[in-house]
């Protein structure tokens, strides 16, 4: 029953050993590019070592990481990618960038989990900046929120003049797909139902929540033959695998409007104040603002962004 | 269905021609879940040897526990460790979210108990006399440890397989703690997540082909190590 010990088995268990280590030495020895705040400095040094971009003059090299959190329409939306690199290279920031909803994103604000927020739902901001959760706020940018829907429009929602009569007819006929995961876009919606008198729970025909990302969210209503509210970038940028057309847009009322802050270091002293505020800076600074106008602009014929920086609420869209 | 061939002549182009950041994201994956699946073993086989191996009360409890370890959602350990980690969590000073090793740690969780249950497991199904035998064919108290274990390596390696094959594959817990930041935290499965949101159904299908490869390779060596040791 025990057989005697054969050594020429050993080699093979201790190989698959030694290269399951291997990836654990890795992990030990390449995490430090994570967390470069604690590396003694070195990304620093790293960085500034770099070819010198054109305006790398002008701003100062702080480095450190920060935590950006953001929503998921600006990720998928891919503007991010391009300015993220961009500021970057400009500071020698290490940015960690979390995608949640506009709910999440806040929240991680005002507990301190994240340096910087770039949300769009200016009516839930104000509860926070309010309360003295998150400071500093700028307007970055808008673009506009749209209701797409089959090209068939079973709601007959298509030369429909306000807002009101367009949802009551989707109420009506539905379906309609919602985010239901507490973003931007998801509380923007339930401001519409709230304007029309509707009811979202009870009074819509076949509403249903996904809980998920725009993009999920549109491939949802496009199988569900389904009506929706997105924001146009998310649109455009998905709208080769869609068969969903722009059934209402350009009202004022639409407007998709960016804004940036920073975590109230008072509150939480963990806050990177210095880099949050850098990102800030970066984010109304003319170039930056000039990287967001033609953001896709040449791939899809129109802007996903326009640039607000210095603007207030009401001004934007004019 | 042309999504899935747009998704394997994806999968083959970004292969064959070395995509840098695929290849990144693929030895990302093999280090962290490799890791996790490395740490999972060395604490899970010693602990399932000892939980299969021990009477002591509540010993029925904690097989219990362990059995029900193996089958929490990874997006369930992924919010505890998140919450454990993040700046306002008991550990947040340690400044370890969003990092691969906050990853290493979640995946960790949800391997741990399927090894030490999976060891245990196999541990129990050896014969009930075989530790008497042992001794009396005067093997010291050590040796029938050794040999014990060794005669439950096929167990072992199951164990190890199923701990490894979970952790690769999941995608909640490294996407809540990793952040599934580029370049520093996307592996595989979250990936596949961001390209599918973004509606690049070829390149999602592509890293999925991908992983199933690696996934494939991996456990076709512990089958081999496996099936050689049982002949």
């Amino acid at each position: 029953m025990v057989r005697p010990a054969r050594r020429s088995r050993w080699p093979l268990l201790l190989a698959l050993l030694a290269a399951l280590a291997l990836p654990f030495a890795l992990a030990c020895g390449g995490d430090d590019d994570d967390t470069p705040a604690t590396a003694g400095g070195s990304p620093v040094a790293a960085t500034a070592t770099a070819a010198p971009s054109p305006t790398a003059t002008a701003v100062p090299k702080i480095g450190g990481s920060m935590i950006l959190a953001t929503t998921t329409s600006t990720m998928d939306s891919g503007l991010l990618d391009v300015l993220v690199p961009l500021f970057s290279k400009q500071t020698g920031i290490d940015v960690k960038v979390i995608a949640v909803g506009t709910g999440a994103a806040l929240e991680m604000g005002a507990k301190g989990d994240a340096d910087g927020v770039l949300v769009h739902a200016p009516a839930s901001e104000k509860k926070y900046v309010d309360s003295g959760d998150l400071v500093q706020g700028k307007i970055v940018m808008h673009n506009d929120f749209i209701i797409v829907g089959p090209p068939a429009d079973p709601a007959k929602i298509k030369g429909l003049k306000d807002l009101t009569s367009v949802m009551a007819a989707i109420a009506a006929t539905g379906p309609f797909v919602s985010r239901g995961d507490n973003s931007g876009t998801n509380t923007k919606e339930l401001d519409l139902w709230k304007a029309a008198n509707i009811d979202p729970r009870t009074g819509v025909k076949q509403r249903e929540e996904t809980g998920q990302g725009m993009g999920a969210t549109l491939n949802i209503a496009d199988q569900r033959a389904g009506y929706t509210l997105t924001d146009r970038g998310t649109y455009l940028s998905l709208r080769k695998n869609l068969k969903l057309d722009i059934l209402f847009q350009g009202e004022k009322s639409m407007l998709n409007i960016y804004s940036v802050y920073v975590a109230n270091p008072q509150k939480h002293p963990t806050v990177k104040l210095a880099q949050a505020q850098a990102f800030d800076a970066f984010m109304v600074a003319p170039e930056t603002q000039k990287v967001i106008a033609d953001f896709k602009k040449a791939e899809y014929g129109e802007a996903l962004f326009f640039p607000d920086a210095g603007k207030t609420l009401e001004q934007v869209g004019q | 269905m042309d999504a899935v061939w747009d998704g394997l002549r994806e999968a083959l182009r970004l292969i064959f021609h070395g995509d840098a950041e695929l290849r990144d994201i693929a030895m990302r994956t093999v280090v962290v879940s490799g890791s996790a699946t490395l740490l999972a073993m060395a604490a899970g086989v010693p602990a399932g040897y000892a939980l299969a191996r021990s009477r002591f009360p509540g010993r029925t409890v904690v097989l219990s526990l362990v059995n029900t370890g193996m089958g929490v959602p990874p997006i369930v350990v992924g919010l505890i460790v998140w919450l454990m980690l993040v700046r306002s969590g008991p550990f947040g000073s340690l400044e370890l979210i969003y990092t691969k090793r906050a990853m290493v740690i979640a995946q960790f969780v949800i391997a741990a108990p399927l090894v030490m249950g999976f060891t245990a497991a196999a541990v129990q199904a050896l014969p009930r006399e075989l530790p008497d035998m042992l001794a009396t064919l005067g093997a010291g108290r050590l040796r029938t440890l050794w040999l014990l274990a060794r005669e439950a390596q096929l167990g072992v390696l199951a164990a190890v397989m199923a701990g490894f094959g979970a952790v690769i594959s999941e995608v909640g817990a490294s996407m809540v703690v990793g952040g599934n930041l580029a370049n520093q935290t996307r592996v595989l499965t979250t990936a596949i997540s961001t390209e599918t949101s973004r509606g690049e159904t070829a390149s999602a299908i592509a890293l999925g082909l991908i992983l199933l490869a690696m996934m494939f390779a991996v456990n076709f060596v512990l089958t081999l190590a496996q099936q050689r040791r049982a002949r």
